[in-house]
């Protein structure tokens, strides 16, 4: 008899949980972001201000998201790529056409960020955040300063330095490094590229993903290719480091929103667009995320630190930004998953 | 009869949808090509003498596989004697503390391993306040390997405990009686009677550990890549269904043939009396 009780009462338990995500009438709004990549409180903001819940998924990578949206049937409302995915998903056909009246707050955001060539006049997406890539160092494990990527292959840093796992930028680091353009299509020029990375492996620690801000904070290693973002976010918590922007240029990046053609909701996924374009919103952004934001207003008012962490005028001149590769994509997949075996 | 196949039903019904539809598809990905033609490429990419990238991978996680099922064989297997020798309740709390870790999810567990072993981790710490020298292991084959021992290890112990506490104590006893001590009666007795739990042990921590893919990239640094990663890699970041289909058609083949091997070496063994060793 008791046991019988106890089995009713922990079913109960199951099914009243079951009962709080039940909400049929409210309209639903899927977003799919990168992981660790909005302020605390902003999706709570924008249910209750619209009167509607929010599923949100996250990602780790632009090729994890693709995959997941045209194989694996995901369905979302907006999406928030890097540039060279967006311009391959408006070459598919995966993403809808805005409608600019829906979005005003887009006129907040700095000229700087809009009208790019991946996306010509924001017809399908507009910014999120952006930043660059660079390398962060810890000034008490190098020997000097850091300040090119040629000293990723610096042979006394060896088991002390951090890649990406990830084929665009690290493969972008290995090209910038040998003065061969990131965006290359040339079998040859990957080639290049793979051997340069094959060579580097010995030194290499790990190639991480997100987990690398802990590990510097630590001090795991001397130095890691990371995001500006992220760099910014570290540099608060252990000042040790320091963050830079290699001589040959870097990347620069964009990430922006869109809502997916297939989307049910895409009226709702415009307000949430002009929602996240909100002054109050991109501060809260900026704060938690440390990437460069895109609202206007708010760049200006950045403090000196902050403001250090944006690409000068003459770095922006040296940086790249990544274009789709098309049918070469493959091509870099499989070099990079050689380079990680082999 | 007819009332057990009604009882069957159900789990035909579950096992036709979630064991034999999804082999079958996974089956069927592997021989198509980008644009769904019949074509053997994704295995002669595999099997490319060659260039034989994901060959040696293959070979890499056969051998971390088999490493962490031998260390698991030699700690579990005294650790369930001991354990099936004590006294009930004992057994009863001890055995209970070698699921509790299970109890908490596996991807957690192996987080604080890096926590615990990195340079700046626990033990390094530890270590460098002692004046000892570090130890160097995260992100290296033998991180993986130990957190592949960590992980299965209950996989190991529990099924030979489950054997060897079964054992009817009127053989130890006859044993003893016809002369046989304690290290005769082990070997002669125990240890054959056991092997049924050590095989079984044995195909459950070599299998998970043989196809992980998270141990090895949050232990392994991504440059210890296994099969389980590169399979995970297909689905998820680069979108080759058909080459990750391959893939994971070569191991389930490659684990189908290992278990059919044991079977038969355990059948030899069943009830001829034979003696290893």
């Amino acid at each position: 008899m008791k046991k019988i009780f106890a089995l009713t009462l922990i079913t109960a338990m199951l099914f009243s949980l079951a009962g709080c995500s039940s909400s049929e009438d409210v309209p639903t709004l899927t977003v799919y972001n990168w992981g660790d990549y909005i302020g605390d409180g902003v999706i709570e903001q924008f249910e209750e201000e619209f009167g509607c819940k929010v599923n949100y998924e996250m990602f780790d990578q632009n090729e994890d998201m693709y995959t997941k949206i045209t194989k694996a049937g995901g369905e979302y409302d907006v999406v928030i790529p890097s540039e060279y995915m967006i311009e391959r998903m408006i070459n598919e056909g995966l993403l809808a056409e805005l409608n600019h009246d829906n979005i005003p707050n887009m006129e907040n955001l700095s000229q700087y960020v809009l009208d790019r060539d991946f996306d010509p006049g924001n017809k399908y997406s507009v910014p999120y955040m952006w930043g660059t890539v660079g390398i962060v160092y810890n000034k008490t494990m190098v020997n000097g300063e850091i300040t090119s990527w040629n000293d990723l292959w610096d042979p006394q840093y060896e088991g002390q330095i951090f890649m990406m796992n990830s084929v665009r930028d690290s493969m972008a680091v290995a090209l910038m490094t040998l003065g061969l353009n990131p965006n290359t299509r040339e079998q040859a020029d990957i080639e290049a590229a793979q051997a340069k990375l094959i060579e580097q492996k010995p030194l290499i620690l790990a190639y991480t993903g997100d987990e690398v801000k802990d590990k510097m904070i630590a001090g795991e290693a001397a130095m890691a290719v990371i995001y500006s973002g992220d760099a910014a976010n570290i540099l608060m918590e252990n000042e040790d480091l320091v963050y830079v922007l290699p001589e040959e240029g870097t990347n620069l990046w964009f990430d922006n929103m869109c809502i997916l053609e297939s989307s049910e909701q895409k009226e709702l996924a415009e307000k949430f667009i002009n929602f996240m374009c909100e002054k109050e919103i991109c501060e809260i952004n900026r704060d938690y995320i440390c990437y460069n934001t895109p609202h206007q207003e708010v760049w200006d008012s950045l403090d000196e630190a902050t403001l250090h962490t944006y690409p000068s005028a003459d770095i922006i001149e040296k940086c790249f930004i990544y274009k789709d590769l098309g049918e070469m994509a493959k091509v870099y997949d499989e070099m990079w998953t050689k380079i990680m075996v082999n | 009869m007819k009332k057990f196949r009604i009882a069957a039903l159900p789990f035909a019904v579950y096992a036709g949808i979630f064991i034999v539809a999804p082999i079958v598809l996974i089956f069927m990905y592997s021989f198509q090509g980008a644009g769904g033609d019949f074509t053997l490429e994704n295995f002669t990419r595999f099997f490319n003498f060659s260039d034989p990238t994901y060959l040696k991978v293959l070979w890499r996680s056969i051998y971390l596989a088999a490493i962490s099922t031998v260390i698991c064989l030699l700690l579990g297997y005294p650790m369930a004697y001991i354990l099936s020798r004590l006294p009930n309740r004992v057994r009863g709390i001890l055995s209970f503390l070698f699921v509790l870790p299970m109890w908490m999810n596996f991807l957690l567990r192996t987080y604080a391993w890096m926590t615990l072993l990195e340079r700046t981790g626990i033990i390094n710490t530890f270590l460098t306040n002692l004046g000892l020298p570090t130890w160097d292991i995260m992100y290296t084959q033998g991180a993986v390997i130990l957190g592949n021992v960590y992980n299965f290890l209950p996989f190991m112990i529990l099924p030979i405990y489950n054997v060897l506490v079964k054992i009817d104590k009127s053989v130890l006893e006859a044993s003893a009686d016809l002369g046989g001590d304690s290290g005769v009666t082990f070997r002669k007795v125990i240890l054959p009677l056991s092997i049924p739990g050590v095989i079984s042990g044995i195909s459950m921590t070599f299998m998970p550990a043989v196809t992980t893919f998270v141990i090895s990239k949050l232990l392994g640094g991504g440059q210890n890549a296994l099969i389980g990663d590169l399979i995970e890699n297909q689905f998820k970041v680069t979108g080759d269904w058909g080459f990750g289909s391959a893939m994971s058609v070569v191991l389930m083949i490659l684990i189908l043939g290992a278990m059919q091997i044991m079977q038969r070496y355990e059948d030899e063994n069943d009830g001829s009396g034979g003696v290893l060793l």
